[in-house]
């Protein structure tokens, strides 16, 4: 068996996979990594199944001390990584060898990077999942975010290091530029034309109270005309509710699974790891498409990553 | 009375089915009723339910399935709607300890209604509540219907962390927190009975369909209770 010390935790490191789908009827959410392709891709280039367990950073990374060899990679956003002071390629896999110890700093691009190790982190699982669901405290490492003196146990797998990395090509298709894509909400009728009009032209700025339950945004109110009371019903995942002050919530990954509130618009599912790289004051907009157009881009989106020219070596 | 579902999509990958549009007991029984043929025969693609009032959100894997794919399928499921049987309703008892440290708003909730504080806890408990669906956090159940002369609105200004077992009200809703959140609804006691625990087999204390009584105890008997 093998293990990963934490000598720094980092900012906010908490253990995720691809989440637990399907206790919605118990309210429990599924949480999950804040920008699932990272992970996925991070997996794959250490040989491990995409829903393997890995450590998700935010916006300041941690110290790791690996006693045994180890075969790991980083991908998300560039915490300017580096193993006794040789700089850590982004996207690659990489040896770690007994002993040495990855440092990882503050964030040079988005909000989150993932550390996928050959293997997974293993937790006990909870509903099937290893993700940590901070603010119920179930899932993950003692359902908690890392903390210094920590020790993570990494599953056992037949050591094969092979140089794998992601083409810059099929990176920059994965991180569009531009608006955020969203779909009608189920509320969106409640809001007047005007505030409609307001809402696709406006630029948002991310609150800094944003977190993985959910990101602020901050920006000229999107106000409705009546004050009619919704009725409590299921909320989606990237949906954008509208409290009653008129400022955006974008609901995530530890999302509430019910709310009152009502929703102009919705994240498409091929921009939520966009979402996941958010960092507070970055700026936002929001660009209406069509159901039909969503699920093409979704679809383009999974083609790009069973593609061929994904994963040199 | 399938012409009463109505289909809305909420994202990309998801769906809500709406039982009209006021909270009836019939209408979460219709909810119930999708939700229980749901579980009970899955659709492929489907990943997750969330029921709520009257109505109940369908998310799917939408490289497998399409809105308007999933709705043929569902039709054929509301077809046979009113011959899925509801189990019996389990009969729960919740003992609370209102008011004092435990209830901060009870006086507020009392004065607001021109009654005193027993006369509003008594009115708390004279009633049986229906859990119409666990939702917002792990093990929360919205329970109703409130009494109307307790109909209480939010508070203006939510609390940042609100105690576990804290029972609260809030329109005509009544509920427990099973976990420390943020949150607005009035509070006027605290249970000592846990919500929801991983180890437990139902996780959560109350299902949904659950009919609920809350019983008045004394601080001794929380503690006695609390430390049991």
């Amino acid at each position: 068996m093998s293990f990963i010390h934490v000598q720094a935790p980092g900012l906010l490191t908490t253990v995720q996979d691809l989440g637990r789908e399907g206790f919605g009827p118990l309210g429990v959410s599924p949480s999950g990594a804040a920008d699932p392709i990272s992970l996925r891709l991070g997996n794959r280039l250490v040989a491990n199944s995409e829903s393997a367990a890995g450590l998700e950073m935010t916006l300041l990374g941690g110290t790791f001390h690996f006693p045994e060899a180890a075969v790991v990679a980083l991908t998300g956003s560039d915490f300017g990584a580096s193993i006794d002071d040789a700089t850590v390629e982004l996207w690659t896999s990489v040896e770690v060898r007994p002993g040495q110890t990855l440092r990882l700093g503050a964030t040079r691009s988005g909000a989150r990077c993932y550390l996928c190790v050959q293997g997974g982190i293993v937790v006990p699982s909870f509903l099937g999942s290893a993700s940590t669901h901070i603010l119920s405290r179930i899932g993950g490492f003692e359902g908690r975010p890392l903390r210094k003196g920590d020790v993570l146990e990494i599953g056992s797998a037949t050591k094969s290091y092979r140089k794998r990395t992601i083409g810059p090509r099929v990176r920059d298709c994965l991180s569009p530029r531009g608006a955020l894509r969203v779909t009608r909400g189920p509320q969106w009728d409640w809001f007047p034309e005007s505030s409609q009009r307001a809402f696709d032209a406006a630029a948002f700025r991310v609150g800094e109270e944003s977190n993985r339950m959910g990101l602020r945004l901050e920006g000229a109110p999107i106000l409705r005309a009546g004050a009619e009371q919704m009725i409590t019903e299921g909320v989606s995942l990237g949906a954008v509710q509208v409290p009653p002050e008129g400022l955006p919530i974008i609901i995530f990954v530890e999302q509430q699974t019910t709310g009152g509130y009502p929703i102009i618009a919705n994240v498409i599912c091929a921009d939520f790891r966009r979402i996941g790289q958010l960092r507070p004051r970055d700026e936002i907009r929001f660009e209406q498409i069509e159901l039909e157009t969503a699920r093409s881009l979704l679809i383009e989106q999974e083609k790009l990553l069973a593609s061929e020219e994904l994963i040199l070596e | 009375m399938t012409e009463v579902a109505r289909f809305q999509p909420a994202s990309d990958r998801s769906l809500l089915v709406r039982f009209g549009h006021e909270i009836t007991i019939y209408s979460n029984q219709q909810v119930r009723r999708l939700l229980r043929l749901l579980e009970s025969e899955p659709i492929a693609g489907v990943r997750n339910l969330n029921p709520a009032y009257c109505s109940l959100l369908i998310n799917f894997d939408a490289l497998r399935l399409t809105h308007s794919e999933l709705e043929a399928i569902l039709r054929g499921y509301l077809f046979r709607l009113e011959d899925v049987r509801l189990p019996d309703p389990r009969q729960l008892e919740i003992p609370v300890c209102y008011g004092g440290e435990f209830g901060p708003d009870l006086n507020e909730v009392a004065a607001l209604h021109g009654m005193t504080p027993a006369q509003a806890i008594e009115l708390h408990a004279s009633v049986t509540y229906v859990v119409y669906f666990l939702g917002f956090v792990p093990g929360f159940a919205y329970l109703g219907e409130l009494p109307e002369a307790l109909a209480t609105p939010r508070l203006a200004r939510p609390r940042r962390s609100v105690p576990p077992g804290s029972v609260g009200i809030a329109g005509k809703q009544t509920g427990v927190y099973p976990i420390a959140i943020p949150g607005g609804w009035r509070l006027i006691g605290r249970t000592p009975s846990e919500m929801f625990r991983k180890d437990r087999d139902n996780m959560s204390f109350f299902s949904i369909g659950d009919r609920v009584r809350f019983t008045s105890i004394s601080s001794a008997r929380f503690t006695a209770l609390e430390n049991a």
